[in-house]
């Protein structure tokens, strides 16, 4: 994500769970993506541990979840439909991507730094929560089914 | 993967019965659209429920007569439906790929040193091996090398072992016309080079196409909750778990064994509904042997991938080899390895 071009400063953290040490000056976080491993139960449940731990303000647009590894389905142990789950119940975007492969990695940074500057309000019209309600994938069923 | 729904769940069955009488008339290709744009309208699903073929018992399925498919490693492919595949031309199909295989063998393709090429193909039928009425009748394939001596006991050694059949395979059925005969699941037991000729003679002659079937993580964890599931009067093997730790320079291979009346016991803590088994039963049956796993020795399984599952019942690896252990439930474990197959071809 650090390779692409954007005209103001971008600066990415990197961390195995939430919460961050409190005792660190650090600037506004604009874009939270939560990386899950379809390769390791171990990795969804980190996932899962650490999103208490995230403030309500966040999950109006500024989640994103991104599973990696759909590829090799005979090294998955979790099933999709259990990140799209939840993913739905926390009304946020799935993304999918095999982070292995060069190509994808590369189109998947450019998604997340165009996701990131509406986030950060740099894009003119368009505010994170109206990306939500167009990202909402169209097969989402009411929620009396759930 | 397999899919999110499973071909026993009632509320689907109304619904696909509703439809169905809709569509009597459509093409097979209408049917298939429909049958695939059904699986994607209803993700997300409720928590799967399955119900676990293993309760049954199947009286017609003589234990003499399948004992030989009993103890053996199986090596697992799916197969997409046979084109004009006629149950009574057999002995047809026994000659010509007997011919078949002399022919490839004298080519050079696939030569052993001290082979016997006096070879002899039986193909028979497999008599109780179906999960419901409408699953078409599983056969048997067998390489077997030609007695020297002319008397009639010696039928010879069985060089390969090669069997069809399809165990509630349904829902394949709806989307094909009359003239494919419908067995997703073939395991195989003999030399690669043999399965490899068989594959051929079969996928020129019924336009059928053989993958091979790899069994992941998931539906590992599944197997083994289902077959700890099973009620069995006498304990034959211990309950072992194998994990693969990727890690440099040589992966790390973790196996953990369990007593089968103790893992029966936490199964039986774990499950709620009798008949039925349900993905959080699964995950909660396999997080109870992380959590004790990791109190031990500090170790995240649930990081690693499961390969390897071995119980009294059956024991898979998840390069998609079988071996089946108890005849009593023989029938649930194909009807699971078939649903994997048709999930694979579709």
């Amino acid at each position: 994500m650090l390779k692409e071009d954007c005209a103001s400063e971008m600066r990415v953290h990197l961390a195995k769970s939430l919460p961050l040490p409190s005792n660190v000056n650090r600037p506004r976080i604009d874009l939270v993506v939560f990386v899950i491993n379809l390769h390791s139960k171990y990795s969804l449940q980190n996932v899962e541990k650490s999103l208490c731990h995230l403030d309500a303000g966040f999950f109006l647009g500024k989640v994103c979840f991104l599973a990696t590894g759909a590829g090799q389905d005979s090294h998955c142990s979790i099933h999709r439909n259990t990140v799209r789950k939840l993913a739905h119940t926390y009304r946020s975007p799935l993304l999918f991507c095999d982070l292995e492969v060069d190509g994808f990695r590369a189109s998947m940074a450019q998604r997340l730094v165009r996701m990131l500057q509406i986030c950060a309000g740099h894009v003119p019209g368009v505010s994170a929560l109206n990306l939500l309600s167009l990202l909402r994938s169209p097969e989402s069923p009411p929620l009396e089914e759930l | 993967m397999d899919p999110y729904i499973a071909p026993g769940s009632t509320p689907r069955q109304s619904a696909t019965s509703g439809l169905k009488d809709c569509f009597i008339g459509t093409t097979p290709l209408q049917k298939r659209l429909e049958s695939v744009r059904k699986q994607v309208s209803v993700l997300p699903t409720p928590p799967r429920r399955k119900i676990p073929q293993c309760s049954q018992l199947q009286e017609d399925v003589d234990p003499q007569k399948v004992a030989f498919l009993l103890h053996k490693q199986w090596t697992l492919y799916s197969l997409t439906p046979l084109y004009k595949f006629s149950y009574t031309n057999l002995k047809e199909y026994s000659r010509l790929l007997s011919a078949f295989i002399a022919a490839e063998k004298q080519k050079g393709l696939a030569v052993e040193v001290g082979e016997d090429f006096n070879i002899k193909v039986i193909f028979s039928t497999l008599v109780g091996i179906k999960g419901t009425q409408r699953d078409p009748e599983a056969f048997l394939v067998q390489i077997l090398s030609k007695s020297q001596l002319p008397s009639q006991n010696r039928e010879g050694k069985v060089l390969w072992t090669g069997w069809f059949c399809s165990v509630c395979g349904d829902s394949l059925l709806e989307t094909v016309s009359e003239d494919f005969t419908c067995l997703p699941l073939f395991l195989a037991n003999g030399t690669e080079s043999n399965t490899a000729i068989i594959r051929t003679w079969f996928q020129k002659t019924f336009d059928c196409y053989f993958s091979p079937l790899a069994i992941n993580a998931f539906n590992l964890s599944w197997m083994a909750a289902m077959w700890t599931a099973c009620k069995m009067d006498r304990y034959m093997a211990t309950t072992e778990f194998f994990w693969s730790v990727p890690c440099s320079p040589q992966s790390l291979d973790i196996s953990y064994a369990i007593h089968p009346e103790d893992a029966k016991a936490l199964w039986d803590s774990v499950h709620k509904t009798p008949g039925e088994v349900i993905q959080e039963e699964v995950d909660l049956f396999m997080d109870c042997l992380y959590s004790h796993f990791h109190r031990h020795f500090k170790i995240h399984l649930s990081a690693t991938r499961l390969v390897r599952v071995s119980t009294s019942v059956a024991s898979a690896h998840t390069d998609g080899k079988i071996k089946i252990l108890c005849h009593k439930y023989l029938i649930g474990v194909l009807a699971y390895l078939t649903e994997l197959a048709i999930f694979q071809i579709e």
